[in-house]
């Protein structure tokens, strides 16, 4: 049975979030008997309500609370108030992720150390490393049911995959198959196996995909340790006058703001709105908001590199049938400072319906050169490329002041500005997808610019000196011994991979901390 | 972005469709619009006829699909038809065949190749007017599961069990 606690009971741990990082530390918390209240500012959505129609879907599940943006990357320009394409919903952006789960490479823990200083970058190295993070990604695994992991077998490839591995082999590369996926092959953990649908953005109603919505949370809940609150969007994080946070104020469904008491609070909001509950919870004694002695809060904002190859061909491909992502190249996710950048990144496949299609292929264009692609679209296929890009000083979440949400309070203003290296890696991504692509026959290949971001990363980030950065080495604030951040914004530095297999091992390890040092009364 | 939901089921009052050919649109009367070979025909409460039949010409050229019939672009457009959105609507309008008349064309309708449009759409291209019903393409026009089809899209895929024993991976030709 799903708990119910008191706002007045102090004794809980109060977690802002239930998507990767919150929703899986809620549940790890509450397996180990520490009671939480998660906070969730959006509705319960599981497979039976999930829509096979993106903008259908885009609508029921993503966060289209006001944004706004800056600087010089085009979403500011085709996307100004939708920086970022995630979820408001029970289990956050894991009911649209991919489901690609890729571990670090090793020395990207260390990426000041094997990168040395970049000019523009803010580069810092971990506080942890891949032998600290190695039991941690096991579990992290296990949990998912990552395919190619623990004698679980790859997914088929689809249409998609088939050309593009047909592609990579003929280039010379090696490191090509059907990806490390949170995607069952077979049943798995009273999952079903993957039917191939092909709306994996969408919800996968199958369950087949792993998503905290439908695993962590209810079994998390079925402990009776675990509260999950929905439609709750927490507003401020107060705190005594010793500094200690004392709970969180937060708009209940029907709009009536309450206060919740807590002996611990987690932020795992994604890294817009993590950072930007710190600076609204500014108070006389954290002028600069919570946690925020470096000033570092809100910096450092990391997207990936990111951008896709679509192409055509003179055969039909049908690229939307499978899964959505559906196949991996590594070979260019090495560190190789001689292609005139540091730091490496991935190529996976990529299909969008035509309703995405028509608006993300080239934002903004018109004319014969566009809706030639379009009306080829049964003739082709894609990639995503997905690469680390620069921690920057100036790429930043601050408060709109001018701008307010629903609830009066100052959203989110997203400024990013493509750093040098970033813009080589992607050039040097572009042209090599376009070879794949090539390889085979292709007739027409389109260097498709960055959706808005759906890897959110580095504004609340991880450093071993206080001065450097928000949290240490367990996601625990610098300041504020009993705030801790618990989703992607802790990342020190973005790596090649897609990001959640990363927060997943996080917010098992911050889980077992924190009920530790619970247990010893040091927290 | 506009994210304009969907326009789906039209009442035949509004919309009479018949075969697919598409044509230059002709104003049949008062209110009236439709297309020559009386593949489609609209009747507007709020904008003039003529002006709507030049921004289904529009919407066509901005975004050109020879396989996509008039009446699409029609329900693509047809929420402008509205007390609120008329007067910007007939204003562009106005504009658009200004930059015609500029060209030496009677209209933006009196002209012959779709290139002497695309030039006269480029030269207002960043108009907030431009802007709103390209914009208002992107969703209006693309996400008419009717159009789908055109494209090869097959749309939902849950309820017939997915791809996996329809042809994810049926590519012959590699
Ligand atoms: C289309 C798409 C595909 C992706 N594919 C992959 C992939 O293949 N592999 C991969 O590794 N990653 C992928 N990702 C990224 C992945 O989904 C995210 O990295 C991950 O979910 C981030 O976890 P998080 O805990 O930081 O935030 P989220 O999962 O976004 O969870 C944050 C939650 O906090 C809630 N919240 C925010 N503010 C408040 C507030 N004030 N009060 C209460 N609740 C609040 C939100 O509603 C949300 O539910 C994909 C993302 C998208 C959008
Ligand atoms: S393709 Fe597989 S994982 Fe993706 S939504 Fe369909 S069944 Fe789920």
């Amino acid at each position: 049975m799903a708990a119910s606690f008191e706002l007045t009971d102090d004794s809980v741990v109060v977690i802002i979030g239930t998507g990767a990082g919150g929703g899986v530390l809620a549940n790890e918390l509450a397996q180990k008997g520490v009671r939480v209240v998660a906070l969730e500012a959006g509705g319960r959505y599981l497979p039976e309500d999930y829509v096979n129609d993106e903008w259908e879907s885009f609508g029921q599940l993503a966060w289209l609370d006001p944004r706004t943006t800056s600087g010089d990357w085009r979403v500011a320009k085709d996307f100004s108030g939708l920086p970022a394409w995630i979820v408001k919903a029970v289990g956050g952006t894991t009911t649209h992720w991919a489901g690609a789960s890729l571990r670090f490479q090793d020395h990207e823990w260390k990426a000041l150390t094997t990168y040395g200083a970049v000019e523009g970058a803010n580069l810092l190295d971990w506080p942890i490393d891949a032998a600290e993070m190695d039991p941690w990604y096991d579990l992290a695994e296990k949990k998912l049911g990552v395919t190619r992991t623990n004698g679980i077998a790859g997914l088929p490839g689809n249409n998609n995959y088939l050309l593009f591995e047909r592609g990579a082999k003929a280039l010379g590369y090696t490191q090509v198959h059907t990806g490390r996926m949170a995607i069952n092959s077979a049943e798995y953990d009273g999952r079903s196996f993957c039917h191939q649908t092909g709306f994996c953005f969408q919800g996968c109603k199958w369950g087949a995909k792993w998503s905290a919505a439908y695993t962590d949370i209810p079994r998390g809940e079925a402990t009776g340790n675990l509260e999950v609150r929905e439609r709750a969007h927490a507003a401020r994080i107060l705190h005594d006058d010793a500094g200690k946070v004392t709970g969180v104020e937060y708009f209940d469904r029907d709009g009536n703001l309450q206060f919740q008491r807590a002996r611990i609070v987690c932020v795992a909001g994604n890294s817009f709105e993590s950072p930007r509950l710190l600076l609204n919870s500014a108070s006389a004694m954290f002028p600069d908001g919570l946690a925020n002695s470096s000033g570092q809060v809100g910096r450092n904002y990391m997207r990936h590199m990111t951008g896709s190859v679509y192409a055509t061909f003179d055969k039909p491909v049908r690229m939307w049938r499978g899964t959505t992502m559906a196949g991996i190249i590594s070979d260019e996710a090495r560190h190789d400072p001689g292609r005139g950048f540091v730091g490496g990144y991935e190529m996976e496949t990529l299909a969008l319906g035509i309703p995405f299609m028509a608006a993300f292929l080239d934002p903004g264009a018109w004319g014969r050169e566009f809706t030639t692609a379009l009306d080829a679209y049964e003739y082709m296929a894609g990639m995503w490329l997905v690469g680390e890009d620069m921690p920057q000083d100036t790429n930043r979440v601050t408060l709109n002041a001018d701008v307010k949400d629903q609830w009066g309070l100052p959203v989110a203003n997203v400024h990013f500005d493509d750093h040098p290296n970033d813009i080589a890696m992607r050039n040097h991504a572009y042209r090599q997808g376009r070879a794949v692509y090539e390889a085979v026959g292709a007739t027409r290949t389109f260097p498709t610019p960055p959706y808005p971001s759906t890897h959110n990363l580095g504004t609340n980030r991880m450093s071993e000196r206080p001065g450097d950065g928000v949290v240490n080495r367990w996601g625990q604030s610098h300041d504020i011994p009993n705030l801790f951040v618990s989703d992607g914004s802790q990342f020190t530095t973005g790596a090649a991979e897609n990001p959640t297999l990363t927060i997943v091992a996080l917010a098992i390890r911050q889980a077992d901390h924190i009920a530790r040092e619970m247990a010893a009364q040091t927290l | 972005m506009t994210l304009q939901p969907a326009i789906r089921g039209l009442t035949r009052r509004q919309l009479l469709s018949r075969a697919s050919a598409a044509g230059a649109s002709l104003v049949v009367g008062a209110g009236f619009v439709a297309a020559p070979d009386a593949a489609w025909a609209y009747e507007t409460s709020h904008i003039a006829p003529e002006t709507f039949a030049t921004l289904v010409r529009m919407a066509r050229d901005i975004y050109p699909h020879d396989r996509i019939p008039d009446t699409h672009y029609v329900i693509a457009v047809k929420g402008y038809d509205s007390a609120e959105s008329a007067p910007g609507i007939a204003e562009g309008i106005a504009a658009l065949d200004a930059a015609a008349q500029a060209r030496g064309f009677a209209s933006y309708l009196d002209t012959g190749w779709e290139r002497d449009r695309v030039d006269i759409l480029r030269s207002i291209e960043d108009s907030a007017f431009f802007q709103q019903v390209r914009g208002g393409l992107v969703t209006g026009l693309y996400n008419q599961k009717a159009v789908w089809p055109i494209f090869g899209y097959e749309g939902e895929s849950y309820s017939r069990g997915g791809y996996i024993e329809r042809g994810f991976n049926d590519i012959d030709w590699l």
